[in-house]
């Protein structure tokens, strides 16, 4: 009796896999969403296989020859991908936290500095990547400028770092303004200055509660590594594009998603597990 | 007791927006003295010794601290703060730290301690108040009268002039009360200079010297606990103990 009640009273928090169920465990409720799930998506397939022009769209974008032909190039692309992803998000993490503690610097003194962070996180938020990425990667190398790199990937690198580190500047602000104040005080009245309790108290604090939406910011930059492709750096996208173009068929478009997914999707998972053990360890605190 | 004050404030006022929280506070701590602070919540208790501690930067008065007008132009707030111990209500103990941690960051981040000395000095005061084997625990994982017997380690460490104790057994369970306040007493007959906020008037009655009673920002009576509750004078400190005696707090 008392485990029928525990069952009503719906799945625990967190618990993933019984919401994906949609609503209490139990033998009967798992047949049915197992029946439904089937009964869905075969239709679904059976739509699509069904439809007028199946035949010709299977071959232009499920064509395992040109797939095997492809994936080798595109796969050694994806490397530019990841060396771009992994090297921008280093600058992203480091400079993202020096606007987040610039705009949170106190007093009527450092207004200036204030305004200069709070400014920056505008712009770049409201501008598309895109148009960053074109303005940099063409414009700069275009200046000619001695001293200055002109490799498009370089600046293209720029280009992600500027944008993202301005949201990722607005995820360590809310990191940090949620400590509570008394932590502050707690910190000050030890005779500590503010950039000590800053960097002793507020801000390891504040990086451990953010990094389930820094992981989330993360995966859109993964994604926005594609973008480059556009100034001609030959990367998976880019690659996909050339193998399309010889091949006269889609498919290494398809390729390279899944080579897309193969990278975000674990990232994905991994920042859900951390939310609902974030979640869990808050419940188990209250 | 008896001696120069330890810690003056000398017509202190302190707004929030058009709230007039402290309205002229005149006080004085003599040295190795014990003055308690009474009154009902929102009377300024709180607001007065975050004052002291210069956490609240004052509209009007001075400080005095030794002698020196801590509240003037131009000092070293962090260095005044140095000298002053405060424990708050809620602990505030630095959750991601171990104990140990919270409570060598004022000696070895503020005063400059080695790590060995810093950590030595912390393991005297833990061991001191019974606390050496939660030295490695994180605060989460201690009780609340544990919790609150750190934070006053935590500001002893920075062996301070004078302590500030803002009502440090409001947030507790009532069996966890005792073990704190044994602890304020033995800094009492040690000899620490301290000026308390608290509910606890059978505490305060056995531990201060004085006793100031403070109502809507002012300190509307003062006097040794004998006189502030035995024979109050003042109508609103009379059903101020009233109201407590009927709780059963007295």
């Amino acid at each position: 009796m008392a485990l029928e009640q525990d069952e009503r009273s719906g799945p625990r928090l967190g618990d993933r896999s019984s919401r994906i169920l949609g609503g209490p465990g139990g033998g009967r409720s798992a047949a049915i969403a197992a029946v439904s799930t089937i009964v869905f998506f075969g239709v679904l397939v059976l739509l699509v296989v069904n439809s007028p022009n199946w035949p010709e769209v299977r071959e232009q974008f499920f064509n395992w020859r040109v797939f095997r032909n492809s994936f080798p190039d595109i796969a050694d692309a994806f490397k530019t991908n990841v060396k771009l992803f992994l090297s921008a998000e280093v600058f992203i993490l480091v400079f993202g936290l020096f606007l987040a503690v610039l705009r949170s610097l106190p007093g009527p003194v450092f207004f200036p500095l204030r305004v200069l962070s709070t400014a920056y996180t505008d712009v770049f938020r409201g501008i598309p990547t895109i148009l960053l990425v074109y303005m940099l990667g063409f414009g700069i190398p275009g200046l000619q400028l001695s001293g200055v790199p002109n490799s498009q990937f370089f600046w293209a690198a720029v280009a992600l770092v500027l944008v993202y580190s301005a949201y990722v500047a607005e995820v360590y602000r809310a990191g940090i303004e949620s400590v509570h104040p008394s932590q502050t005080a707690a910190a000050r009245s030890l005779g500590l200055t503010h950039a000590q309790s800053m960097r002793y108290v507020v801000v390891p604090q504040a990086v451990r509660r953010v990094v389930p939406p820094l992981l989330n910011d993360f995966i859109g930059l993964q994604k926005d590594t594609a973008l480059v492709a556009l100034l001609g750096v030959v990367e998976a996208f880019r690659q996909s594009q050339i193998e399309s173009a010889g091949a006269f068929n889609h498919t290494p478009y398809l390729a390279t998603a899944l080579l897309f997914l193969l990278l975000t999707i674990p990232l994905t998972r991994f920042t859900d597990w951390l939310i609902a053990r974030n979640r869990r360890r808050e419940l188990a605190r209250a | 007791m008896s001696g120069r004050p330890a810690v003056e404030l000398q017509d202190v006022h302190k707004s929030f927006g058009h709230t007039e929280v402290l309205r002229g506070i005149d006080l004085a701590v003599p040295e190795h003295g014990v003055v308690c602070l009474i009154g009902a919540s929102g009377s300024g208790k709180s607001t007065l010794l975050r004052c002291v501690n210069l956490l609240e930067p004052l509209d009007r008065g001075s400080i005095f601290l030794d002698g020196e007008e801590i509240t003037a132009e131009g000092v070293d707030v962090n260095r005044v703060r140095r000298e002053i111990g405060i424990v708050f209500q809620a602990y505030n103990l630095f959750p991601h730290m171990t104990v140990l941690r919270n409570v060598t960051l004022g000696p070895r981040n503020a005063l400059g301690l080695s790590r060995a000395d810093a950590e030595a000095r912390a393991d005297e005061l833990l061991t001191r108040f019974g606390l050496e084997d939660k030295r490695d625990a994180y605060p989460d994982s201690l009780s609340g009268g544990q919790q609150q017997r750190v934070a006053i380690v935590r500001a002893l460490a920075l062996r301070p002039k004078l302590m500030l104790l803002d009502e440090i057994t409001s947030a507790l369970d009532p069996e966890l009360v005792a073990e704190v306040l044994n602890v304020v007493r033995e800094l009492a007959q040690g000899g620490m200079t301290m000026l308390i906020a608290t509910h606890e008037m059978a505490f305060a009655r056995d531990i201060a010297d004085r006793v100031c009673f403070l109502d809507e920002g002012v300190i509307l009576e003062e006097g040794t606990p004998d006189q502030i509750f035995a024979e109050p004078r003042q109508p609103r400190t009379q059903q101020f103990l009233a109201r407590i005696v009927a709780a059963g707090r007295l």
